[in-house]
């Protein structure tokens, strides 16, 4: 789950992290002090070159700009909130982040003096300039591992207490708060010495809810509670399976033959009539749904189940063309069903997608 | 896993963990003990349930655990079990924290324990059995070793060979997250090494690069590879179902995985009906 830039920044100045002065706001604002920094409060990556982060002197400028983001879209995304923030006597910019690595199977900490720019362009180009350090999760982590992280890279003296206090902050919010990212670009060192988090991004990780709190965040309240994993896309096909690589695979097969997946949609292990009724109910709510792919590989799911959930919903939408390849628990029931509802039924994946797109096409 | 895998189940009083119990037994896989702490004393399905992993080893000379604990007590059970002598931990939990994931797969590695998961399926050996949920009668006996990150896919793909007359020697579900214990890198030395393997088939997905690493191993493997990736037509920055199926920053595309296995020397198929096509080819039968 993604925070807004302002949640990760409230998030920092709980940790001791420096962050500009600012807030967030939803409306025209009464008075600036110095020249301000408007951030609109979207998800999307990119957002300064879209547009989404502008400047201004004064109270009139600020607000002409504040009601033309917060009536626009960032590449789709609708602008409801933005920041408005001091702007900061900007001396230095670095990168700084904490990853996962899925390799070393470690918290890795990246740390760039090329800051506030594209940092895989960075890392294409000079990835010299890129420092990487692994933390064994079993140890403490103390702040003097960043200071001679940076130390090593060259950083002068008056710079590396403070930057290494950060990055010991980051590192405990990092664990303390499930974060799977941690990112501040830029990290910025100001004329007056300052080191100000100008950016943040976290990423939490929604499997640690039974001991965090994650209602304060905007994306998890606004999240929907369904009964099954659900990806929307953007073609005309949607796409069913139980499990997630088989749903991929289905995806995959029915773009092989022509098609565009307008969904992806995995209705778990042992999904009941209900659920199964509920996911087609979902992928037919949109309206351009030309026609809907079903694959299942029953193992604890029953074919029977899935088969009365598919009739079941078809009923209210004649017009949608099916295709099912379904195979495993109670494989014959769900034929049957199927069959004495005209519900096309196919014993392979290459040919229930193949029938599928040839229905489409007529 | 082979014949002398004495394995337990943590969480074995469980709804999941008494099931599946049942079936490993059935495929003759030696489950010696069950933990769940607070109901030592009971029986499942015949097996002595005990409060802690200790007392299973003990009584039992135990070597493999499989896990059905629920998510928040995964990290606990897991460092139990690696405390209590346990050589091979196959953890069938989804949706553990990557945090204590980190934490049990590093705890692992210091102490020599090989963990196979999180949200893996486990791993099934049709000659001597099988530790977690891969159900039996997609497997048949014979010589294809199979290694994927994926539950029903695998199984597909299992059904697959078996009907195209291909059996398998051991199939490895690796497990779904961002964290897993043990990689594709990891279990293809095996397989090379494994005298009933003649040929392994991986079935990769988006996301990481645990496929990009195991070429290194694919280049110089004395068996042929034959490559599945699932999640080509799969968007950038979305999560496909799999916590770890996600491709970010540009890391992580099928087709990356594709060039690389290509590059190395495995066969790569774009459909599944491919496979044993290409198995007829390299390794006849």
């Amino acid at each position: 789950m993604k925070l807004h830039e302002y949640e990760a920044k409230e998030i920092f100045k709980e940790y001791g992290i420096d962050v500009p002065k600012g807030f967030v706001t939803s409306n025209k604002i009464e008075k600036i002090e110095g020249p301000v920094v408007i951030k609109a409060q979207v998800l999307v990556g990119g957002r300064g070159k879209a547009g989404g982060v502008v400047f201004a002197h004064t109270v009139e400028e600020a607000n002409r700009k504040i009601e033309k983001l917060l009536n626009s879209s960032i590449k789709g995304e609708k602008v409801e909130k933005v920041l408005v923030e001091e702007k900061l006597p900007v001396k230095k910019e670095y990168y700084l982040a904490i990853v996962v690595d899925r390799v070393e199977k470690k918290p890795l900490i990246l740390f760039s003096t090329e800051g506030g720019v594209d940092i895989e362009e960075v890392a294409r180009r000079n990835p010299e300039k890129i420092v990487k350090y692994y933390v064994d999760p079993l140890r403490e982590f103390l702040p003097y591992m960043a200071r001679v992280m940076l130390k090593d890279h060259g950083l002068p003296s008056q710079e590396i207490v403070k930057i290494a206090d950060v990055i010991y902050k980051m590192y405990k919010l990092f664990r303390e708060m499930d974060a799977t990212l941690v990112e501040i670009n830029p990290l910025v060192v100001t004329e007056d010495g300052r080191v100000v988090a100008a950016d943040g991004v976290i990423h939490l990780d929604e499997d640690a809810y039974f001991r965090q709190d994650y209602t304060r965040f905007e994306e998890y309240r606004k999240r929907e509670n369904l009964p099954f994993a659900y990806v929307e896309l953007d073609g005309d096909i949607g796409v069913i399976g139980n499990g997630a690589g088989l749903t991929l695979a289905s995806m995959d097969i029915i773009k092989e033959y022509g098609g565009n997946p307008a969904c992806f949609l995995d209705i778990g292990g042992g999904a009941s009539e209900d659920v199964v009724k509920k996911a087609l109910e979902k992928v037919l709510e949109r309206e351009n749904i030309r026609g809907v792919f079903i694959n299942i590989m029953a193992g604890i799911t029953r074919c029977d189940e899935v088969a009365r959930g598919i009739v079941e919903v078809l009923k209210n939408h004649p017009d949608v063309k099916v295709s099912v390849r379904m195979m495993g628990t109670r494989e014959e029931e769900g034929r049957k069903i199927l069959r004495e509802n005209g519900i096309p039924l196919e014993d392979s994946i290459e040919k229930a997608a193949k029938k599928l797109i040839e229905m489409l096409e007529e | 896993m082979d014949e002398n895998t004495r394995a337990i189940v943590q969480g074995i009083t469980g709804r999941q963990g008494s099931f599946h119990t049942k079936e490993m037994l059935e495929c003759g896989t030696k489950i010696v003990a069950g933990v769940t702490p607070g109901k030592g004393g009971r029986e499942v399905h015949g097996v002595p349930v005990y409060d802690t992993v200790k007392e299973a080893v003990e009584k039992h000379d135990a070597n493999a655990s499989v896990l059905f604990v629920p998510a928040p007590a995964v990290k606990d059970a897991v460092y139990e079990a690696i405390d209590g002598g346990i050589e091979l931990i196959v953890v069938i939990t989804e949706h553990v924290p990557v945090q204590d994931t980190l934490d049990m797969v590093n705890y692992g590695i210091k102490r020599g324990v090989r963990i196979i998961g999180p949200n893996t399926p486990g791993i099934a050996s049709p000659k001597v059995g099988k530790l977690g949920i891969i159900p039996s009668r997609v497997l048949k006996e014979g010589h294809i070793g199979m290694v994927s990150r994926s539950g029903t896919l695998t199984y597909e793909i299992a059904h697959e060979l078996v009907v195209n007359g291909y059996g398998q020697s051991t199939c490895v579900g690796i497990g779904g997250d961002l964290i897993v214990g043990t990689d594709f890198i990891d279990v293809l030395p095996l397989f090379d090494r494994d005298r009933d393997t003649d040929a392994v088939v991986m079935i990769g997905e988006i996301g990481g690069s645990s496929e990009e690493v195991a070429c290194e191993y694919i280049k110089k493997m004395s068996k042929p590879v034959i490559a599945y990736i699932a999640g080509i037509s799969a968007p950038e920055g979305k999560r496909m179902g799999h916590a770890g199926a996600i491709v970010e920053r540009g890391v992580g595309t099928a087709e990356s995985k594709i060039k690389a296995l290509k590059e190395a020397g495995a066969y790569v198929v774009r459909r599944i009906s491919e496979i044993p096509k290409v198995l007829r080819e390299v390794i006849g039968k």
